[in-house]
């Protein structure tokens, strides 16, 4: 999960991290407001999970409240790559003397943390390390170990910060770690941290991303997500505890096991290339089980979506075998009854695959097409979706 | 011959006396596996049967151990307690253990792999469906009646991708089939079973089968074009998923540019490694190989 800057900020400032003083607006007089309290000149910023809102018109400078509500007024509902913006972060605005990098992220390729550091921040770090990689230290941490002191002025050193931030800089690097390990971050990134004039470093944006499979000891996370932006179908299938993503096109799928949804969602995007560009509607695993129910839920999500013309249910039968299966998918229609009003196409294999399909065959389900092989069943798919 | 799990392996299960421990631990007896005991310290000196067989329970892997010559643990304990169950497993230095469970925090596993380094423990997962030596051994979940003893090796992120390949081929079969883990950060990796497979004699041709995500696919393209002589072909799942969004698996996602499924198959086909468009297709090329 990302977070706004504004989330990102205020876990910053709970763990100690240096930050100005600011808060988030929704309407322009919320802005006028935080800006009244702040009492001098202000950044109001665009609250969009995107890069290259500066350019695109939503980071602006307002020099008293008025102006404030002003700037928060033209730059709520602007659209940003996309990304419509509903919220603006107002702080006080910093006269910057020097920016620095600093991050802290997976390092999934080697399996451990990386601390990533340069004085040289502001710029985007993808262009810095492609341009200048000498000036971007990037030390690995130990996740059996962290980072104390000794490791943050390692980090610290080999990214020659100047002596005189140099404590502050260490000692931000420790809070750093102190948040994404007790948050369960999977990335803390400050661009840029930066020096004021009077010489204090802090941390002026901040991107967070947070580990989804550590919410059941991070509580407080949940409160983080952006209900609001959440596709609602993909916010019904939440509720049902089903993995589901929305996706753009017209043949509804299901199946069992990530991988093998991901391999249907391609095989149906290759066989809509015959009928002028058919592509999956969405992502949907019900995991290993497949039970009558969880295939009775899933079902309901795909056909309340109205841009699905077809579904498509891929079912490997494994520990739950396939006459297991096929019973869940007959009891799932009759759940449904009248809600049920698109072609499925079924293609069933592995352990029982016999008794599975005699069993569809015997329910005769007008709606139901069974076919044999994974690649026939997305053509046939993919066709009634294009019909 | 198999890799990393055989006829003498003598498998204990920690968490066997939870709902999924005790599912698996009997389908496992089922097909054969020497599951030699359960690891619980409640409910240590205890026993549990399984259709007729008595499995022991222990209080640490450490026992479970030293009464039974273990050297397999297959791990089902629920995400908040896994880190504590394969560090304990790591700490007794038992040959091989299986994390099966789904949504272990990345800091969690992370520490996991750091604290085994240098350890005398082979990490399997975690967030993955085990292994199989069809006909010798099963750890793990997966189904142990898809197909029978062979000569092809297969490596998978996913699990019911693994299934389905097994199926395509169960009639040529497989010396050992793996199913890694669709974590970001998994012990055992595609090139680890490249290199188990290429020096297992039994095993003649192997599939690999990868997701988008990270760069393992491309880094074990480069290892089959230096290091495997014998017939590799590919499967990459994940061309049509969008950046940013998360597939199901917590490590299948496309972050900017990084992790495409186009980019892991050209470079499995620039290692020369022919890669299918679909799984039958997959199969359909292995057969080509392997005359089966």
């Amino acid at each position: 999960m990302d977070l706004f800057e504004y989330q990102a900020r205020d876990l910053l400032a709970s763990h100690g991290v240096p930050v100005l003083p600011g808060g988030v607006a929704e309407t322009p007089e919320q802005a006028e407001a935080i800006a009244r309290e702040i009492g001098q000149t202000v950044v109001v910023k665009a609250q969009v999970k995107v890069g290259g809102r500066g350019k695109a018109g939503g980071v602006k400078l307002a020099d008293n409240p008025e102006d404030a509500k002003a700037r928060a007024q033209d730059i709520l509902g602007l659209d940003i790559k996309g990304h419509i913006t509903h919220r603006v972060m107002v702080a006080q605005a910093s006269d910057i003397a020097e920016e620095y990098y600093f991050s802290y992220l997976l390092d999934r390729s080697n399996r451990t943390f990386l601390a990533m550091a340069s004085k040289e921040g502001g710029m985007e770090i993808e262009q810095l390390a492609v341009e200048r990689p000498e000036a971007l230290a990037r030390i690995p941490v130990d996740a059996s170990v962290g980072v104390d002191a000794a490791k943050a002025a390692e980090i610290v050193d080999a990214a020659g910060f100047a002596p005189e931030v140099r404590d502050q800089v260490i000692a931000i690097a420790v809070q750093l770690w102190d948040a994404f390990s007790k948050e369960d971050a999977t990335l803390v990134e400050v661009n840029p941290l930066a020096k004021a004039p009077d010489g204090t470093v802090l941390a002026l944006d901040a991107k967070i991303t947070l580990d989804e499979n550590a919410g059941f000891r991070q509580p407080a996370h949940e409160a983080l997500e952006d209900a609001a932006a959440a596709d609602p179908l993909e916010a019904a299938a939440k509720e049902k505890d089903l993995n589901y993503v929305k996706l753009e096109g017209e043949v509804g799928i299901i199946g069992n096991g990530a991988g093998l949804v991901m391999s249907t969602l391609d095989v149906v995007a290759y066989a809509g290339e015959e009928f002028g560009g058919v592509r999956p509607a969405n992502f949907l695993d019900i995991g290993g089980g497949a039970s009558a129910e969880v295939m009775a839920n899933g079902l309901g999500i795909i056909l309340s979506d109205p841009a699905v013309k077809s579904v498509f249910v891929n079912v490997f039968g494994g520990i739950t075998a396939c006459d297991a299966v096929a019973n869940g998918i007959v009891a799932a229609l009759q759940q449904l009854g009248d809600q049920a009003t698109k072609p499925l196409v079924v293609r069933l294999d592995g352990n029982n695959v016999e008794e599975g399909r005699r069993i569809l065959a015997e329910a005769n389900h007008p709606l139901v097409t069974v076919v044999d092989t994974m690649d026939g069943a997305a053509r046939r798919a993919a066709e009634l979706a294009a019909a | 011959m198999s890799i990393f799990l055989n006829e003498n392996s003598k498998v204990i299960v920690q968490g066997m006396t939870g709902s999924e421990g005790m599912k698996h631990t009997s389908r496992m007896l089922a097909s054969g596996t020497a599951i030699v005991g359960g690891v619980n310290p409640r409910k240590a000196g205890t026993s549990v049967d399984f259709d007729g067989t008595s499995v022991p329970v222990f209080g640490s892997v450490a026992d479970a151990m030293k009464e039974t010559g273990a050297d397999v643990s297959v791990i089902f304990v629920p995400p908040p307690f896994a880190k504590a169950a394969a560090i304990e497993a790591v700490d007794a230095q038992i040959g091989l253990a299986v994390i099966i469970t789904e949504g272990i925090p990345v800091h969690d596993s992370t520490y996991v792999w750091a604290h085994a380094q240098g350890g005398a423990t082979r990490i399997i997962g975690p967030n993955c469906p085990g292994l199989i030596s069809p006909g010798r051994s099963n750890a793990g979940i997966i189904p142990a009646n898809i197909t029978k003893q062979g000569k092809i090796g297969l490596v998978s992120k996913s699990g019911t991708l693994t299934y389905q390949m097994m199926y395509e081929l169960r009639d040529i079969g497989f010396s050992t089939a793996v199913g890694i883990g669709g974590d970001p950060v998994i012990g055992t990796t595609h090139i680890d079973c490249l290199q188990a497979f290429q020096d297992d004699p039994e095993t003649e041709a192997i599939v690999m089968i990868g997701e988008i995500g990270g760069d393992a696919e491309e880094r074990a393209a480069d290892f089959v074009k230096a290091n495997v002589t014998k017939p590799v072909v590919g499967y990459v799942a994940g061309f049509t998923a969008p950046e940013g969004k998360t597939m199901g698996h917590a490590g299948a996602i496309v972050s900017g540019s990084a992790g495409t499924a186009q980019a892991k198959q050209e470079a499995l086909e620039a290692a020369g490694v022919r890669v299918g468009k679909t799984p039958s297709e997959t199969a359909q090329l292995m057969r080509e190989i392997i005359g089966g």
